[in-house]
């Protein structure tokens, strides 16, 4: 019967599934849990000064800040080819998907870098203000994440060029995909909440 | 699924794609303009649960997924955006 259906309607829709492992869901809703707290405790101290928040936020490079957004993006979106790539029965074309990723992580990780020494270097630190406080601290705490995707990224890769992920072996890079699109999404919350909400 | 509906998903993805950026570039530009105020901070936030809700939906391909689990991502992205909402009134002189 099930057989016959598939025959009838190959483009009927599939049972619902989570796209990779449950243990990596559990985690991630753990970190959304953690960053969901964290940013709520920025906004509500913000209610307590926003004059001094508009002040020190004006300071803030949000060149960077969208520069990094659209990084993030467009690692995203390289990881969703990979994953298609590899549906499609080719993982090993999806590395080069993956690569790419990479180097848009690495871009982040560059551009925070040289925003955390301006900070520095203009005397900003966790004791100088509140804001200044939740800036390092929020952004710190996402750019840890950012480094531990960029880890999963890299075993997918490695992963991905000697053939591992295929249209029956997809459960890895859906789960290192669902990590790096939860570090993607806090961002998007992230850079209008620090950088431009006034 | 055919290398035809392969192929339709990647369009899709970098429509998607490039609709985020855009969007991007929207928060960025109201940011420069030094916009503040209730309905700039409305729309900062409408435009962050957008960009959010594709990423859950497409990238995370939660839109295939039980309803439960969307339900609780989408979930904490209006509850975190509805509590920066909150606050930022909470805030206002």
């Amino acid at each position: 019967m099930h057989a016959a259906k598939h025959t009838l309607s190959p483009s009927l829709p599939a049972e619902p599934r989570l796209a990779g492992d449950l243990a990596i869901w559990i985690f991630i809703l753990a970190e959304l849990l953690a960053f969901g707290l964290f940013f709520a405790a920025y906004a509500f101290a913000r209610a307590h000064d926003p004059a001094l928040f508009a002040a020190q936020q004006e300071a803030l490079n949000r060149n960077a800040g969208a520069i990094n957004t659209a990084l993030l993006l467009t690692a995203s979106y390289f990881v969703v080819r990979a994953v298609h790539a590899a549906e499609a029965g080719r993982g090993r074309h999806g590395a080069r998907w993956l690569l790419a990723a990479l180097g848009c992580a690495g871009g982040f990780v560059v551009i925070k870098l040289a925003e955390y020494a301006a900070a520095f270097d203009a005397g900003i630190s966790l004791s100088s203000s509140t804001f200044h406080m939740f800036y390092l601290s929020l952004t710190f705490f996402h750019f840890m994440h950012v480094l531990l995707g960029m880890v999963i990224l890299g075993a997918l890769w490695l992963n991905a060029r000697r053939g591992r992920y295929g249209p029956r072996d997809m459960n890895g890079i859906e789960s290192g995909a669902a990590y790096w699109h939860m570090v993607d999404l806090v961002w998007l919350v992230l850079f209008p909440l620090v950088y431009v909400i006034r | 699924m055919s290398p035809a509906s392969h192929a339709t998903a990647d369009r899709r993805s970098t429509l998607l794609w490039l609709t985020l950026l855009a969007a991007t570039a929207l928060t960025w530009a109201i940011g420069e303009g030094h916009a503040s105020g209730p309905a700039i901070a409305a729309l900062l936030l409408a435009v962050a649960m957008a960009k959010g809700t594709v990423v859950i939906l497409d990238f995370m391909a939660l839109a295939r997924a039980p309803l439960l689990w969307r339900i609780v991502l989408l979930g904490w992205l209006a509850l975190v955006c509805a509590l920066i909402g909150l606050a930022y009134w909470k805030g206002m002189p």
